[in-house]
């Protein structure tokens, strides 16, 4: 009966792995055409494997993209370390400092989270010019401003999970708010800081709208410079799906190696967390 | 001493969130609030123009066949994107819950998705639906004709008044993964003892899930609905990496884009963002409330 009820659960495989295929698929075309060679390169064979490995596709690719892909780093490193340390701020302080209205403004903070962002680009645009930030340095505070709400979430969470009592002995102790905060619940929090450091950088690694409005061509980053890449009728698709990998390449190695904490982000995101 | 000290930090913590609160009320709720004044306003143009217009804006949308275009296109992607990713999510959860071995590989594999951009995601699957055919088949459609599937060989985003339903497979290539996710934690959730009980009175297993899971599962059902539902009100990169910016597979973020930032007519744009807006809200807001309350009744 045992035995019979296991063997019952084998056909679960079936569709398991005809699902990966299908996941799959995608970034088998992506990879394996990346590395054929120009010679080989017919969207006749689009399904073959390459014959052998050649980097010419990544080389275009990258000589295209490098700017780039050099614009997304900058940008996306100092909005998610800022974006990551205003969240911890804010939710220790709604979490275990309530001050009054604390309740109140939580909910209108998460609900910027949700926003379609067109119903805020002509003021923001707008605001960008008159104050004259340009380029880079806007991207960098649009991300940090539009990602107030999901860090802070996710932070105070995190500390209203953690027992009242923690604070109460320290306070007995005579510590202030600020060395509560740096000698005891930051040291805890680093898991909270992957979750969350993950979760803006891959989100500002993968915008498209903040980026394509606020930055011109010499500050373009990689999703809007391989979305034109893409569009231009010159640039082979064998060197874009090259220059796909490129780009899906930083936040898919976070994932490699971080999934964990990237998927408390994502239930985070939906208030599940 | 003890109450000055506590008096001094209550002051400090309301000093060190404002600038957060501050730029919240500023870059959200100011700026919904200025997007609704030029919403009303005949503002045509690169200068800005805030001549009073009043609801005119979105009374010309209203009648504007590319908007019905819009809301058509919305409603089949809606369909289809949140059907296909509950769907989908569901039974791959239900599938992982069994205990198999491999569990963790599969999972992984199926939300790495969640990871990459729409628009990288988008330049794939141009190529994935390419719709030309003859000797310039490929794509999906040349993996048919290997596979002896032919019939399955079709137009995919290029199909007239229903392509946007093959942007919205893209788009559950990328989020199923999510909702199984939110199912998977549903299901872990539920405790042992229910399952094992139903069991001891003899139902099947298919039995348990139709009528213990499922019900057990409605709240995380209704949080994908609505989470789902808001992406789709808001979908653009995917649309634009895939197909550029046609009018077959118009979407009020891409009209919205067009006529404001191409075309200047920061009225009509400023109305279609605000209608988004409100849709969402009619989602949102309720959810963020039960949401809420539920967390304080825990």
């Amino acid at each position: 009966m045992k035995l019979n009820l296991r063997l019952g659960k084998n056909w679960i495989y079936l569709p398991l792995v005809f699902m990966a295929i299908f996941y799959l698929i995608p970034m088998y075309l992506m990879v394996i055409t990346g590395f054929k060679s120009f010679a080989e390169v017919d969207l006749k064979t689009m399904w073959d494997l390459p014959h052998g490995i050649a980097f010419d596709n990544f080389l275009e690719a990258f000589t295209k993209l490098s700017p780039s892909l050099w614009n997304s780093f900058m940008m996306v490193i100092p909005a998610t370390l800022i974006s990551s340390a205003l969240g911890s701020l804010n939710g220790f302080i709604l979490a275990k400092w309530k001050f009054k209205g604390a309740d109140i403004i939580f909910p209108f903070i998460l609900f910027g989270m949700f926003i379609p962002y067109q119903s805020i680009l002509i003021p923001l645009v707008q605001f960008m010019s008159a104050a004259g930030i340009k380029g880079l340095a806007g991207l960098v505070l649009a991300h940090v401003i539009y990602g107030i709400p999901i860090t802070t979430l996710t932070f105070r969470n995190y500390y209203a999970s953690l027992p009242q009592e923690l604070l109460e002995a320290a306070k007995i102790d005579g510590a202030d708010m600020l060395g509560i905060y740096r000698y005891i619940l930051l040291p805890i929090s680093i898991p909270s800081f992957v979750v969350v450091l993950i979760w803006q950088f891959t989100s500002a690694w993968n915008d498209f709208l903040f980026a394509v409005i606020l930055t011109g061509n010499k500050e373009w980053p990689i999703t809007v410079a391989l979305n034109n890449m893409a569009g231009s009728q010159i640039i082979a698709w064998n060197v874009q799906m090259a220059g796909s990998l490129l780009a899906a390449l930083p936040p898919l190695l976070i994932y490699i190696f971080l999934g964990r904490y990237f998927l408390r982000g994502l239930l985070a995101g939906s208030l599940k967390g | 001493m003890m109450k000055m000290l506590r008096d001094k930090d209550r002051y400090l913590s309301v000093i060190l969130i404002s600038p957060s609160i501050l730029a919240v009320l500023i870059f959200i709720y100011g700026f919904i609030a200025w997007s609704m004044r030029v919403s009303l306003s005949k503002w045509k143009g690169l200068t800005a123009d805030y001549t009073w217009n009043g609801l005119n804006n979105y009374i010309n949308l209203f009648s504007d066949p590319r908007f019905h275009v819009d809301i058509r296109n919305t409603l089949i992607f809606t369909g289809v994107f949140v059907i296909g990713s509950i769907l989908l999510g569901f039974f791959l959860a239900v599938f992982l819950d069994q205990g198999l071995k491999g569990e963790g590989f599969f999972r992984s594999l199926f939300i790495f998705p969640m990871a990459i951009s729409y628009i990288v995601t988008g330049v794939i699957w141009r190529w994935l639906m390419n719709p030309a055919l003859g000797s310039r088949t490929s794509g999906f459609n040349l993996l048919f004709s290997y596979l002896h599937l032919d019939f399955l060989k079709n137009a995919w985003h290029t199909t007239p008044n229903w392509g946007i339903a093959a942007i919205a497979l893209a788009a559950i290539w990328q989020m199923s993964g999510y909702t199984m996710a939110l199912y998977l934690a549903g299901l872990r959730a539920i405790p042992g003892e229910l399952r094992e009980a139903a069991q001891i009175d003899g139902a099947t297993e298919l039995q348990i899930y139709r009528y213990i899971m499922v019900p057990l599962l409605s709240p995380v059902t209704l949080s994908a609905l609505i989470i789902l539902g808001h992406m789709s009100l808001k979908v653009f990169d995917l649309i634009v990496a895939i197909a550029g910016k046609q009018l077959p597979l118009d979407v009020p973020a891409i009209y919205m884009w067009q006529t404001t930032f191409d075309g200047l007519f920061y009225g009509r744009g400023a109305a279609i963002g605000i209608l988004l807006l409100l849709s969402v809200a009619v989602l949102i807001i309720p959810y963020i409330r039960y949401t809420l309350k539920t967390e304080t009744e825990q």
